[in-house]
């Protein structure tokens, strides 16, 4: 079972909700595994604080060109749609930052000079908190695209029947598609203010394009209004939990602390969330609403 | 002509409810909107829409489904995963080879090696966007598609509307709300831009996705100031954001108070500083005293190269 916790907007409550119902479901003794697919901005180790058994390069393959074979016809620098290989005078330039690993320009040379290196661009990190398992990614400074690095979190997952929660880089476009691609389940984090009204309506239409089961979360319930629950009405879209507004937990989580273990009403909460989940499954409600 | 990006690599930690405020106190700015998949400031500066036109950034393959012969070297070549071979039959074949739009990269390659030339590779429309006037100035904006790649390039073609705007019109900034993380679209929005402000949270995280993005604009040499959101939350991480911003040459330009004026503001889709005095907008008002000091001592011609030749004064 995997569960994506995204939202439209940023800091909504993604990593509060994720890391502490990934706490709370490993506390009932199931496997459970916590994948940070944020990896422009992973955050989740902040407050799980994992024991990193394992860390190793995530690779993306660039290409290399034997000058000795090179004949600078150009033909790789037009078959690249992303302008990351140029042949300029007497040389062929590799913009590695731009390429997309596509192989394009490989297939195009008729000299076979063209060869693939790994390059890394990140970092993955497995270990563990506690009972709960940990995974996840961070992207090197200056790199530009984070899909290849959700990839690499994602197929570190253990198959089979390990309930697994990925937190999710915020917005609607390429990164989170890649992130909630495949899941059972997205839990949509919001908060109930004209901002997170707007990007919950764009987060909606995300997956419902992507035809994936959804509910919401309501976080900071009690700070703005209620046309968060209004607008849900409407959609038939389930609430699946209302995290009330608390200064405790805003504290908690600026010093790193699940904030579970300090406001005793997200506890309750996250319980019940799990409740309504491990309820729905049973009842095998699985439709996109 | 100076251009300010307000940024954070965190999400959520106030940036466009500063930008609103930054607009109604700076008179003379084009706002950008540069948060292009989760676009917010629209809701604050109510803007009246003056011209719409789609985005077309990239292109996708698609199957000529009578063409095809399944033949299947596409499915071979595709490292996205994006061909299966599980489409409706044609009459030659029954079966044929199928791409899934949201995952094609782009890339052209099925299209450049099929045998039966069964492939077209089509520009696609992956937004609008929008040119407005509001009370507090001019505002570009954008609205991705859904589920829609090319942000960089959204975000490019904004920063640079936007300027040729403040020529036209004759303003001397232009505001950018950035959005978070530090991928293409943030890389998109800060290179080439006179200064950044960096908005923080005094949390773990807030301090994490500071000093992330920071390292980006050094990396792209962009100068940056540093403004610490809801700085009473935790004094100590507040002293943390602030001592490695010092440390790393980028000035602290103030504190916003945790304040519910700030929400109350946004249900009343108003910028904080036109329907509060409080402490936090007089903070805000304070903050853009010091940003604005700032921009007018760095060199003009930093934003000079997102004007399109044609438009750019001769020297």
């Amino acid at each position: 079972m995997r569960i994506a916790v995204a939202s439209g907007k940023g800091g909504t409550g993604k990593t509060t909700v994720a890391t502490n119902l990934a706490y709370v479901a490993a506390q009932t003794g199931r496997m459970v595994v916590y994948a940070d697919c944020d990896v422009e901005d992973p955050n989740g180790h902040l407050f799980l604080r994992p024991t990193i058994a394992e860390q190793r390069p995530i690779d993306r393959l660039v290409p290399v060109v034997a000058a000795d074979r090179c004949t600078r016809c150009g033909r790789c620098s037009d078959a690249c749609r992303f302008g990351a290989i140029a042949c300029v005078g007497n040389s062929v330039l590799v913009f590695p930052e731009l390429c997309h690993a596509c192989g394009g320009c490989q297939l195009a040379c008729p000299e076979q000079a063209i060869s693939e290196v790994p390059r890394s661009i990140g970092q993955l990190r497995l270990g563990a908190s506690g009972r709960l398992r940990f995974v996840d990614g961070m992207l090197n400074v200056g790199e530009a695209m984070s899909p290849p690095a959700i990839r690499a979190v994602k197929a570190a997952l253990p198959n089979g029947d390990a309930l697994v929660i990925l937190d999710c880089p915020p917005g609607t476009s390429c990164p989170v598609v890649e992130s909630v691609r495949d899941v059972d389940l997205v839990l949509l984090v919001t908060e109930p203010t004209p901002f997170g009204l707007c990007d919950l309506g764009l987060a909606v239409e995300m997956v419902r394009a992507l035809r994936l089961p959804f509910a919401v979360v309501v976080n900071r319930a009690g700070v703005g209004d209620r046309e968060v629950w209004d607008y849900c009405q409407r959609q038939s879209i389930p609430i699946l939990a209302e995290i009330p507004d608390d200064r405790a937990v805003a504290e908690a989580y600026s010093r790193g602390e699940l904030p579970l273990t300090a406001a005793a009403p997200l506890a309750e909460c996250l319980g019940g969330l799990l409740a309504a989940l491990d309820a729905g499954w049973s009842r095998g409600e699985q439709d996109v609403p | 002509m100076k251009e300010l990006v307000v940024i954070s690599g965190k999400g959520g930690t106030g940036k466009t409810s500063l930008v609103a405020s930054f607009a109604a106190l700076a008179r003379r700015a084009v706002v950008a909107d540069c948060d292009v998949d989760a676009a917010d400031l629209h809701l604050i500066l109510e803007p009246q829409i003056q011209g719409c036109e789609d985005f077309v950034g990239g292109r996708k393959a698609r199957v000529t489904l009578e063409r095809c012969l399944a033949q299947r070297q596409c499915l071979d070549l595709c490292r996205f995963g994006a061909i299966s071979f599980d489409g409706p039959g044609n009459g030659r074949v029954a079966k044929t080879c199928r791409i899934d739009p949201l995952a094609c990269e782009g890339c052209g390659v099925c299209f450049d090696f099929c045998p039966r030339d069964a492939i077209r590779f089509e520009p696609v429309v992956c937004g609008q966007w929008f040119v407005s006037q509001t009370r507090c100035g001019p505002l570009v904006h954008a609205r991705l598609g859904v589920a829609a790649e090319n942000s960089g390039k959204l975000v490019t073609h904004l920063r640079r509307t936007a300027a040729r705007l403040a020529a036209e019109r004759q303003l001397d900034l232009i505001l950018c709300d950035g959005s978070p993380g530090i991928g293409c679209p943030v890389i998109a929005s800060l290179t080439g831009a006179s200064l950044a402000l960096f908005v923080a949270e005094p949390t773990v995280s807030g301090l994490h996705g500071f000093r992330r993005v920071a390292e980006l604009a050094m990396r792209l040499g962009v100068p940056g100031m540093l403004a610490v959101n809801k700085a009473d939350l935790n004094a100590r991480v507040t002293e943390q954001l602030e001592d490695w911003a010092r440390q790393h040459g980028i000035a602290v330009a103030g504190r916003v108070p945790y304040d519910s004026a700030v929400t109350r503001a946004q249900l009343a889709r108003r910028p904080v500083v036109e329907v509060s005095d409080g402490p936090t907008a007089q903070a805000i008002r304070d903050l853009w005293d010091k940003v604005e000091r700032r921009l007018q001592a760095s060199p003009a011609e930093a934003a000079s190269h997102l004007v399109p030749l044609a438009s750019s004064p001769t020297t």
